[in-house]
């Protein structure tokens, strides 16, 4: 006799404690989420601060040291937003560091260097999406480049970024799944191994999806809110 | 106090400034007019070089401000510029917009600006809007606002990019008459504008560009009285 659909679902998340096993899985899932997200935003931000510093410098006065960093810069998002990120995982995995046991500190670096690439790009953009006149306006009082950046433009880029943000924080949290692949034991690890034990996948790998798309959801309401307060001090 | 020596600028193929030669002095009201697209806005940008120039020297107080080695910050410091669009900054108060360059370039301690603030604010009769945000004032209020923002620095010269050019028109005069009375307390200025009437009341002297080129300059009295260049001729037929 076959058995019936919650005997199978009771089988994948009851049997064993292995509920146990996908919160174990959920919490390395949000810390490579997390950790790669800083590692991403922190790369990104130096990324963007050197690309726009290079393109807005007087004619004329190129600084050869940014210039150099500028092309490492552009080299660096062509090359990882022009790969797959499986590839690229791969490639940390097996070329780069093919001797490293700890799987999950691979897959910090591998998406947290993924993910600085396109933070890098969404950031460029805000910082181009504050009108010229305000650094205009703060260099002609005197200020300096720095300063203008952290006082004038950086504090209105900020609220034209976070939805794109929040966008990429949304697919770097769901792929965080591909590091299943180099074997690091998230939420997909765990859901897969059970499936393979149990001989049935679909309770374990449905159970996953639904808990991915759980988060996205809260997190998106959340993201919603905060936009809602930003836009709120707009009209004041 | 700044000597302008053979100034051209182009963007590209663009020839916008064609070997202007000017010398401004202490106390000067130089205005500028002429047709749009005539080069007096890249001419006056370039006077604090937030536009390179192509080829020539500005020299400002003796010192070449076009050679790349200056210090440009420094510079800036000591001349103020108003803005068409008034480029206040819209995330801080007006009191944060007008202290926040004195005090982060070590002019002044945060309280002096602050008091400084007070004083130039009523002087605009705007004390009231000190603690508001940009995004609260009407247009008027923003360019008086943006005024004081650059006197603030204590600036030896002002630069005004057609301050009046983006205000409703009942909102021009209160910011003219803020202009007239610096200009009466006998601070240098250079003003590109489309007001006419201000330029004659207030400037020392006009300065009619056209194509990149200084056509025409002297005393307003006899620039409007007896203009000799057929397109100024042409130029004041159009806006008088």
């Amino acid at each position: 006799m076959k058995p019936s659909l919650a005997q199978r679902f009771a089988t994948a998340f009851l049997e064993g404690g292995r509920w146990k096993l996908y919160l174990q899985g959920l919490g390395t899932t949000l810390e490579l989420t997390v950790v790669a997200l800083i590692f991403g935003v922190l790369l990104g931000l130096v990324v963007a601060v050197v690309r726009s510093a290079h393109d807005q410098q007087r004619v004329g006065r190129r600084n050869p040291v940014l210039g150099v960093l500028n092309v490492l810069c552009q080299i660096y998002t062509t090359v990882i937003r022009g790969t797959p990120m499986l590839v690229q995982l791969f490639i940390w995995t097996f070329v780069i560091f093919p001797t490293q046991r700890n799987k999950i500190l691979v897959a910090f670096i591998g998406l947290g260097v993924n993910s600085g690439a396109y933070v890098a790009e969404i950031i460029r953009g805000g910082l181009m999406s504050v009108d010229a006149g305000q650094s205009e306006a703060g260099r002609s009082l005197g200020l300096g480049y720095f300063d203008t950046m952290r006082f004038i433009v950086i504090p209105q880029a900020f609220k034209n970024i976070l939805p794109s943000l929040g966008n990429e924080f949304i697919t770097l949290f769901k792929d965080t799944s591909l590091a299943q692949a180099i074997g690091g034991m998230e939420m997909l690890y765990y859901a897969s191994t059970i499936g393979g034990r149990t001989f049935d996948y679909m309770p374990p790998l449905l159970g996953i999806a639904v808990m991915y798309l759980a988060i996205v959801i809260v997190f998106t309401w959340l993201q919603g809110r905060l936009e809602r307060r930003l836009r709120e001090s707009d009209r004041r | 106090m700044i000597d302008v020596k053979n100034l051209s600028k182009s963007f590209g193929d663009h020839l916008v400034l064609d070997g202007i030669s000017q010398h401004i002095y202490p106390g000067e009201k130089v205005v500028v007019i002429g047709p749009s697209g005539s080069g007096k806005s890249t001419f006056l940008r370039c006077l604090n070089l937030l536009e390179t120039p192509s080829k020539g020297t500005i020299t400002f107080h003796g010192t070449v401000i076009t050679d790349p080695k200056v210090k440009i910050d420094q510079v800036r410091q000591q001349m103020g510029m108003v803005f068409q669009h008034f480029n206040l900054f819209p995330n801080m108060t007006i009191r944060k917009n007008i202290t926040l360059a004195p005090v982060r370039t070590g002019l002044m301690k945060q309280e002096e600006a602050d008091e400084l603030a007070g004083s130039l604010l009523q002087r605009v009769d705007l004390t009231d809007k000190a603690d508001a945000y940009p995004s609260q004032l009407s247009g008027g209020q923003k360019q008086r606002v943006a005024i004081v923002r650059a006197l603030a620095m204590k600036p030896q010269l002002m630069l005004f990019d057609e301050p009046t050019s983006a205000l409703d028109p009942e909102m021009v005069g209160e910011v003219l008459d803020v202009m007239k009375e610096l200009a009466r307390d006998g601070m240098t200025m250079v003003v590109v504008t489309h007001e006419m009437g201000f330029a004659r009341e207030v400037g020392s002297r006009v300065l009619f560009m056209a194509d990149g080129k200084v056509l025409e300059e002297g005393a307003p009295a006899e620039l409007f009285g007896t203009p000799q260049h057929p397109r100024l001729k042409d130029f004041l037929s159009k806006v008088l």
